[in-house]
């Protein structure tokens, strides 16, 4: 036993070594660590879309890309950085904390965690190889709507398979985090002492296993048409394509929470951690995720107020979406309650859940100010919108999860990650961010439509400020790459629990974590 | 490039002072200036969203900045241990609701309102193309006219060949025309992928979709030119299909409507003359 234990500290472990290692490994963190890598290239892929587009809109005119590149610019981007960089993020950490937080050995289906890894590198090279068939990449936008998909060339059908692939690997994860969740905690450990983290990993798993389907049904559907002369989309042959956008609307909304509760999780993590004091109403988080997961269902329409609805129709999907306010306001308050009368200290992880807290709540608001059908009516499809969800997914679950990695890389790592790069990261990127998308909101009310590759010349200012920005907040993400590095190899030692106020099974194990922990399930109280 | 446009911008005064073109001041911070009913109430209830907004931003970050300044541990601060209250998250549920039936309100009335597009002056059938618009009036003064209406922006501005205009990608060769203080009803549809009708100053988009006819409606206070683009993606030149409507007195909309009809049956007087030989 002993021996074993000293071959556990040291990180050795039989099994093939070298790429074989990876290839076949079925240990949560190996994979967890993979899905991160994974993501991060991703995340650099999309950047590059995502400045070239900038660089095109930093004058009026036609300079850097053509019309057609940039659409498809524009949809690759949104599909990289929603499938290929924010979601296998989140299942990254998921596979990495999960088991250490439940007291857990591993996953509950080891062998096709690995599989539902290695599912997205060929996903991903089909994504990205769309760029250099003839014709080029999707030009549709990320949401594919019918029936300009179905005019694309090759590049799209190949986006469509990449997305099957995608959904198959997101739905593995996803059946398994449940199960591990629901089977694997250590006595003791019931569902409402579960670390909130994983309370919203098994909601958000049970929101991929429901929608996932749904997305794989849609663009099955657009390749039927575009292939097998079916007409679901196509009203000659009687079909509807505004049917597509509600079946894409559909999995989109639920698609969007599945982005966002994991970050809350993290975040509640965080909070009380560098509070020094409990997390305020974990019951009510819990059930105001719960609520945010079910609502979710039922809010889809929202995005297709300008399809020209019925006004019940309309009506409802608004309250509906109105309502949605209720339980975010509830997170944020617990948030704010629980910094209330704390001991704070602001090392790097507790600045970006605090800048988190306060920027995706300025995504909250213009939320739920797009709500209303009649402003939505306004701002649909503009800069409004835009700069709306890169308030919520740049500001919230990228930002929360950049909080989570400075966490836990003592315990990926074994090493502090540096405190001065990583104040640094932050700073850039808050400034950056805002720099870009902030001004984003006066282009869209000014009436500054999205996805165009040229503007009229009273928006060019405020496009010059944000091009600015993107470019800023682009290389700040360098450094993140630079306190990773420094943190795997070398640095200031981490102590088993490496905060001084965090909580939870994860900081009991030594850091770096061994390759097996929880052989033995720990005993909760 | 666009100085004069930056000028106009920040000159409010200058459109104010020749309302003639008034309109043509570019909105930067905020909604378009209104021109319907419509536009208008949005226009105001987006105020007050942002304003009740604003407020709940002061509140809720006041006191998380002031704890965050207060309770640190560097300040000697130590941890309290409370984690619930059941009074304080009751109210923090109850008082949003009620906070959301006074926005919906206003809004369920304007939603009422957008919708009904019963009993118009003139209906105008407007159909997307891959790039441009084509305007039919179906019903009222002007009825039979048809025409398709594209971006006159010369490609060399484009390019950067030639110094860009004022209404650079605003502008097209024959505008929609419609009278003031009309209610004109607009069917949509498309030709070939979704567009998206949009004239923000009117406070109307409407998605035109192929095979199907969706309908809305607007009454323009105000004589005038007013720019609108399409907002839904539609291919390459998605960026390049403007919409530009002219609002004019029942008088010159009048002028307008007899010219186009004789230049039609000067059309199809020429095309007439060519075939009389031959009978």
């Amino acid at each position: 036993m002993a021996a074993v234990t000293h071959e556990q500290l040291h990180g050795h472990h039989p099994g093939p070594t070298g790429l074989m290692r990876w290839i076949t490994t079925t240990n949560h963190k190996d994979i967890g660590t993979m899905y991160m890598i994974f993501s991060f290239i991703m995340f650099l892929s999309g950047g590059v879309m995502a400045l070239t587009i900038r660089a095109e809109l930093f004058q009026p005119g036609l300079q850097v890309v053509q019309p057609e590149f940039f659409n498809q610019l524009t949809t690759m981007h949104g599909l990289v950085m929603v499938f290929g960089a924010i979601m296998p993020a989140f299942v990254g950490f998921a596979n990495w904390m999960i088991p250490l937080m439940i007291g857990a050995s591993d996953m509950a289906f080891a062998r096709m965690n690995n599989w539902s890894f290695w599912l997205l590198p060929p996903a991903a090279v089909l994504l990205l190889g769309s760029f250099f068939v003839p014709g080029g990449a999707s030009a549709a936008g990320w949401t594919l709507y019918a029936p300009l998909s179905v005019q694309m060339g090759m590049g799209m059908d190949l986006a469509i398979f990449a997305i099957h692939i995608m959904g198959i690997s997101s739905i593995m994860g996803a059946i398994n985090i449940v199960v591990t969740v629901l089977n694997m905690r250590a006595p003791g450990m019931t569902l409402m002492k579960m670390p909130l983290f994983c309370w919203t990993w098994l909601i958000t798993a049970y929101l991929l296993i429901a929608v996932m389907p749904v997305l794989a049904g849609a663009v099955t559907m657009i390749l039927t048409d575009r292939h097998f002369g079916t007409s679901f989309f196509n009203a000659a042959g009687g079909g509807d394509p505004v049917m597509y956008q509600h079946i894409f609307w559909f999995f989109g909304h639920p698609e969007v929470y599945i982005m966002i509760l994991p970050a809350f999780g993290i975040v509640s993590q965080i909070i009380p951690a560098f509070a020094r004091k409990p997390l305020f109403g974990y019951a009510s988080m819990v059930y105001a995720t719960a609520s945010i997961a079910i609502l979710s269902f039922a809010v889809w329409a929202h995005h297709m107020f300008a399809t020209g609805m019925p006004a019940a129709g309309q009506l409802f999907f608004m309250y509906a979406t109105m309502l949605i306010a209720v339980p975010t306001g509830v997170k944020v308050f617990n948030w704010v309650a629980t910094m209330w009368r704390g001991a704070m200290t602001f090392e790097t992880p507790m600045l970006w859940a605090t800048g988190f807290i306060f920027v995706f709540t300025m995504g909250g608001f213009t939320g739920l100010i797009c709500a209303i059908a009649p402003i939505d009516i306004q701002v649909q499809d503009t800069y409004y919108v835009v700069a709306h969800f890169h308030y919520v997914l740049v500001a919230g679950s990228l930002f929360a999860l950049f909080a989570g990695a400075y966490y836990w890389l003592p315990k990926w790592t074994g090493h502090m990650p540096s405190e001065g790069l990583g104040k640094l990261h932050f700073w850039c990127s808050i400034v950056f961010f805002n720099i870009t998308f902030f001004p984003m909101h006066f282009l869209g009310l000014a009436g500054m439509p999205r996805r165009i590759p040229d503007y009229a010349l009273q928006f060019a200012d405020f496009n010059a400020m944000a091009s600015i920005g993107a470019f800023g907040f682009g290389l700040s993400q360098l450094i993140f790459l630079v306190v990773v590095v420094k943190c795997v190899r070398g640095g200031e030692r981490a102590a088993a629990r490496a905060w001084e106020g965090a909580e939870g099974l994860e900081w009991t194990v030594p850091s770096p974590a061994p390759h097996h922990t929880f052989e033995e399930a720990p005993i909760v109280r | 490039m666009g100085r004069a446009s930056r000028v106009a911008g920040a000159l409010p005064a200058l459109g104010a002072a020749c309302p003639a073109f008034a309109q043509d001041v570019p909105a930067r911070y905020n909604l378009q200036a209104p021109v319907t009913g419509i536009a208008e109430q949005i226009n105001d209830m987006h105020t007050l969203m942002l304003v009740i907004c604003l407020v709940i931003f002061i509140g809720v970050f006041g006191v998380m900045f002031w704890a965050m300044f207060h309770h640190r541990k560097s300040r000697g601060a130590v941890a309290a241990n409370f984690h619930e209250n059941t009074a304080v998250e009751i109210a923090w549920t109850v008082i949003p609701i009620l906070i959301l039936l006074g926005m919906a309100w206003p809004a369920t009335r304007t939603v009422i309102e957008m919708k009904d597009t019963s009993n118009p002056d003139i209906t105008v059938k407007a159909t997307g193309y891959q790039w441009k618009w084509g305007y039919d009036y179906l019903q009222g003064e002007g009825e039979g006219i048809r025409f398709l209406s594209s971006l006159s922006t010369p490609r060399a501005q484009i390019d950067g060949g030639a110094p860009k205009g004022e209404a650079y990608l605003l502008e097209v060769d024959k505008p929609l025309v419609v009278p003031v203080g009309k209610k004109v009803r607009v069917l949509l549809t498309a030709n070939d992928v979704i567009h998206s009708w949009w004239v923000p100053a009117f406070g109307v988009k409407q998605d035109a979709i192929p095979g199907f006819i969706r309908d809305t409606w607007f009454r323009a206070d105000k004589e005038g030119i007013y720019r609108g683009n399409c907002a839904e993606l539609c291919g390459r030149d998605h960026g390049f299909m403007p919409i530009e409507v002219h609002v004019l007195s029942a008088e010159k909309y009048t002028e307008w409507v007899r010219l186009q009809q004789a230049a039609t049956a000067a059309v199809e007087q020429a095309s007439l003359v060519p075939q009389s030989p031959a009978l």
